[in-house]
């Protein structure tokens, strides 16, 4: 946590040297990108769309249960890969290089209930420019939770475990909301707001046309299995959100990943925003499959030096990014999948209480250094 | 409602990339050489492919490096080709990003996009009577697809290539001239040095009475542009350019400011020098730029030009913004900060 700076110990100049190498390890990557990411992406696509086409297909006959299962298994993993591996990365604008308009982040659309618009300007500009500074990064907890010791404990907090269980469940609602700011907008004097109004008619429009395909024009195609396809379909997307609320969970919140002070940033160099997404930041390790079903989110140090590099190249720059970590003696902090997920709950259930003996947290350190 | 947030059309395009009703798409056939720097590439269009008129082009977008890239091509195949394929010839220019890939590197089966073809550099519907064709290097190929096409009266070719082995289509213009359709005259540059245009009257005596179609390098074109004008006869004069008029302003950058240059749609700002077109600056930034000519014919790049202001690099013109302002990317350059919606 931040009682104790973990780089302290580097000087200015350091700090500037490890951005500069930093910079070269994307450099080259740019360099090299070329006719076999392309050709990445368009399999997975392609793979991804006939694996959703197919499982749509088996779950017609849903009624049947090995048909309800083979089609829901393969529907909820068609959704993982199109919010994962395609979504997320395409609306980051790894693959705008490419200038397919068919694949670039200011044409796609993805299979969520937060329009693409909206998640890119509150994920894109808000969470990777602001990553882990507390009152400017709402992923930092979506403004329900308490996930650091820095952040000021409130009795609603008690509850965070559910609000978290229940935001898993739902995560594409909740992400919704939370690019819709609704907990700011819903004030008495916001809610008018024009821009506000139209943004929510766009997520209001996404939801029903979401809603309408998964939960009515699937379910009514599958005649007899109208009752079983619904299950499957909601099936899938609970477990496509359960799935990425884990995965996204794991890559800020579990131990040893440090948060900022707001004025921390002020006047930062290209080196400490460097630093900052080092230290902001946790992996996962795992197989390639593993990798890949995060969408190679697991690489998300990597993702949150470089959010705009292809992420079938996480995986080699990741190699060159641990050996900084190393030369710089900085903590990289990765686990497998379950001890991630149960570090991050366990944060979650610990926050949920006030800090029980007055933990040194960056503010006092602050203040001290101020007196001093 | 089906297929939302994706449309029908994303699924089949995964089958029948040339179906009727997708994005123009064409298949790669067959890739022939024609000289030792250029090739013939044949290409099956998609199923809404119009037809084109002889010496039309076509804009092609080719994936070099996993990146598109959109260029243009006379289409070089005869309107009435049985099988339904088109063929366009590329040339490789030095350093070139597209030709060079189309000659060495494209595999048959390759898809491609397509615009429909366009172009005004046609024969009237009815054939004249005497005509002139002048070209050089790859400037041959519009009129290439001409002389297949039809069976002209009278035509007359004066050709400039480097050496013999140079030209383009040898074998083939050899069987014309063979068999009586063509009168040709070769002018080998390398031994004998650029045309000057004067020499037309002793190669082609009747040059002014002829309808004429010229189709090369720059200073070829703007001498014949002269030289007819000079007689009074410029409207018999037709002429292709593969490459822009060369700019008026910034030669050698002299001079001329950049700015920073937002896209604001996709949300990138870049700097950018006073001499490069936008259309650049916004596809080396990863924006989505339309484009075709890439020379400030076609139109195909226009933008709305939200705030700032832009030199049209062909007069040295500024352009300021105001609501409703379109800009050519291809031939305009930052004149300062600007913002281009994009
Ligand atoms: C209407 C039209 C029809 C055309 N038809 C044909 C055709 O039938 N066959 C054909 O081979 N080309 C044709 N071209 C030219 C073609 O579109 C490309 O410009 C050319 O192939 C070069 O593209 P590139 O990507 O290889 O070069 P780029 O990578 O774009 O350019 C590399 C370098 O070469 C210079 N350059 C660009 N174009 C040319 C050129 N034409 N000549 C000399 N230097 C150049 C550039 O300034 C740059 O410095 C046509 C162009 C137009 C506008
Ligand atoms: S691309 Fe043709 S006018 Fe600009």
């Amino acid at each position: 946590m931040t009682a104790i700076d973990p780089t302290a110990h580097l000087t200015a100049e350091q700090i500037e040297e490890l951005g500069r190498e930093l910079d070269a390890i994307r450099d080259e990557v740019i360099a090299g990108r070329g006719e076999k990411d392309a050709a990445y992406i368009r399999r997975v696509i392609s793979a991804q769309r006939k694996l959703e086409l197919a499982s749509r297909g088996v779950l017609l006959f849903s009624i049947f249960p090995p048909a309800w299962l083979l089609g829901t298994a393969g529907l909820s993993v068609a959704k993982i890969i199109e919010n994962m591996e395609i979504g997320h990365n395409v609306l980051h604008g790894q693959w705008d290089w490419m200038r397919d308009p068919k694949i670039h982040s200011t044409t796609w659309e993805w299979d969520h209930v937060s329009p693409s618009e909206q998640w890119k300007h509150s994920h894109n500009e808000l969470h990777h420019t602001y990553t882990n500074v507390i009152g400017k990064d709402n992923d930092l907890g979506y403004g329900i939770m308490r996930v650091d010791e820095d952040q000021k404990w409130h009795p609603f907090h008690l509850g965070q475990p559910l609000w978290n269980l229940v935001n898993a469940c739902f995560f594409e609602y909740g992400i919704a909301a939370y690019d819709l700011e609704l907990g700011k907008n819903l004030h008495r004097s916001r809610r008018k707001d024009p821009e506000f109004r139209a943004r929510a008619r766009a997520v209001g429009r996404k939801i029903r046309k979401q809603a309408l395909k998964d939960y009515v024009v699937h379910p009514l195609l599958s005649g007899p299995s109208f009752p079983t396809t619904l299950a499957a379909t909601f099936t899938a997307n609970l477990v496509r959100n359960i799935w990425s609320h884990s995965v996204i969970m794991c890559g800020h919140f579990p131990e040893g990943v440090q948060v900022f002070e707001r004025r921390s940033i002020e006047g930062e160099t290209r080196g400490q925003w460097y630093l900052r997404q080092m230290m902001g930041s946790a992996n996962i390790s795992g197989s390639r499959a593993m990798h890949f079903m995060t969408g190679n989110l697991s690489h998300q140090i990597e993702h949150h030096l470089f959010p705009d590099l292809p992420s079938n190249r996480y995986a080699e720059v990741a190699v060159k990014v641990r050996a900084l970590f190393e030369k710089y003696e900085l903590e990289y902090v990765t686990g497998p999948l379950p001890k991630q997920v149960f570090s991050a709950w366990r944060k979650v259930f610990r926050l949920s209480l006030p800090n029980r003996k007055r933990e040194v947290t960056t503010r006092d350190r602050e203040r001290e250094l101020v007196a001093a | 409602m089906v297929t939302t947030p994706l449309l029908p059309s994303d699924y089949l395009d995964l089958v029948g990339p040339l179906r009727a009703g997708a994005d123009l798409r064409g298949r790669i056939e067959a890739v022939h050489p024609e000289t030792g720097d250029a090739a013939t590439v044949v290409i099956r269009p998609g199923r809404d492919w119009r037809g084109h008129t002889a010496g039309q082009y076509v804009r092609i977008g080719v994936d070099v490096d996993g990146t598109r890239l959109w260029r243009a091509y006379s289409i070089t195949s005869p309107t009435d080709r049985r099988d339904g394929r088109i063929t366009i010839t590329v040339k490789a220019v030095r350093d070139g990003k597209v030709s060079n890939h189309l000659i060495r590197r494209a595999t048959p089966g390759t898809l491609v996009r397509l615009e429909q073809p366009t172009g005004d550099f046609v024969l009237p519907p009815s054939a004249p009577a005497k005509v002139l064709f002048l070209t050089a290097g790859s400037g041959i190929t519009p009129v290439m697809g001409m002389l297949r096409d039809i069976d002209f009266d009278d035509v007359v070719m004066v050709h400039c290539a480097p050496k013999p082995q140079d030209v383009i289509f040898r074998g083939e213009l050899r069987d014309l001239v063979a068999v009586g359709k063509l009168r040709l005259t070769e002018v080998h540059t390398a031994a004998d040095g650029r045309l000057d245009i004067a020499r037309l009257d002793e190669l082609v005596p009747d040059w002014a009475e002829r309808e004429t179609w010229a189709c090369g390098p720059a200073g070829l074109l703007d001498a014949a542009e002269d030289h007819w004008a000079g007689h009074g006869v410029r409207e018999r004069l037709r002429t292709e350019r593969f490459r822009p008029v060369t700019a008026v302003v910034g030669e050698g950058g002299d001079g001329v400011d950049g700015g920073e240059v937002t896209f604001s749609t996709t949300g990138r700002t870049v700097a950018a020098d006073g001499t490069t077109p936008l259309l650049a600056v916004g596809e080396e930034a990863g924006v989505l730029m339309p484009s075709g000519c890439r020379m400030g014919i076609c139109f195909g790049c226009v933008t709305p030009l939200r705030a700032g202001a832009v030199r049209d690099l062909r007069t040295g013109e500024i352009t300021e913004a105001e609501p409703g302002v379109l800009i050519q990317t291809c031939v305009s350059a930052a004149a300062g900060p600007c913002d281009i919606e994009r």
